[in-house]
């Protein structure tokens, strides 16, 4: 079960480093998908099948696939790919990813400094978890379905087009 | 059983989080930054999934659930405004966007 960790966790890394230096946005989405997976590995190997599954419909499934028809509609040409090579160059990379390093070289420094313990590997069932939800977080239960809602309304809103008169005198009008 | 310690988990969340934050700041294309904001949400619920095993209460995966809540009405009113920005400047880039002088 280790091992299943470990090697999870570095496809997980692996492909989000490919996510973030393809050119292509949907070889990304792609690879992201990949990343995604992975981590359900690591949520399963964890002890939460549950979150596993979640991560894999939610995110794998509906988010990623949102990305990839909003890309559809935005219809793309091949020279983006070109002006997304001219965008990220090596220059551009260091100085965020050195400071970035340094950061997570901190963070792993206060991470290993106390002594290591090991995660308790009873898996907690989805009933558990369902009990949580709805007894203690019930608020944020609540809270989430407004924001879902307030998200759909929003989303809604803004991705209306505004429809155009086309009318030549009108046109000219405007202009 | 099982060996895997709180610090892999924290590392891999920390590592996963540091790779998005890269992403956020050297791209100028503003899908892949909404795509990188995806991927440092997901890095955050994993180490409070560490965290729930760790201790072996459900309560972790509580709060992943609602992190994933938020990430898709995040994503989805994210994308509706990426689509009016693509119709009224006719271009990704995050830097042409600055009609408002701001």
């Amino acid at each position: 079960m280790e091992a299943t960790f470990y090697i999870a966790g570095g496809v997980a890394v692996l492909s989000t480093i490919m996510v973030i230096t393809s050119y292509n946005m949907i070889h990304a989405l792609i690879y992201l998908i990949v990343s995604f997976l992975a981590i359900a590995v690591v949520f399963f190997v964890l002890g939460a099948p549950f979150i596993a599954a979640l991560e894999i419909i939610i995110y794998a499934g509906a988010i990623v696939v949102l990305v990839i028809f909003v890309i559809m509609m935005l219809n793309l040409r091949d020279e983006t790919v070109a002006q997304e090579k001219s965008w990220l160059t090596r220059d551009i990379f260091m100085v965020p990813a050195i400071l970035s390093a340094i950061l997570l070289a901190e963070l792993i420094y206060i991470v290993t400094d106390t002594n290591s313990q090991p995660v308790v590997t009873a898996n907690v069932d989805p009933k558990e978890v369902g009990l949580s939800l709805y007894r203690t977080y019930v608020i944020g239960v609540e809270l989430s379905g407004i924001l879902l809602m307030s998200g759909i309304v929003g989303a809604y809103h803004l991705g209306r087009q505004k429809r155009k008169v086309v009318h030549r005198f009108l046109e000219k009008a405007e202009l | 059983m099982n060996g895997v310690t709180v610090e892999a988990g924290l590392i891999l969340a920390g590592i996963l989080f540091m790779l998005g934050l890269i992403s956020v700041l050297i791209r100028r294309n503003i899908i892949f930054m909404l795509i990188s904001v995806e991927i440092m949400l997901n890095a955050a619920g994993l180490a409070f999934i560490v965290a729930g095993a760790r201790w072996g209460q459900p309560d972790g995966q509580a709060m992943f659930i609602f992190i994933i809540t938020m990430a898709a009405a995040e994503v989805s009113v994210g994308l509706a405004l990426i689509l009016q920005i693509y119709h009224q400047i006719k271009t990704l880039d995050g830097d042409a966007a600055n009609k408002m002088r701001g």
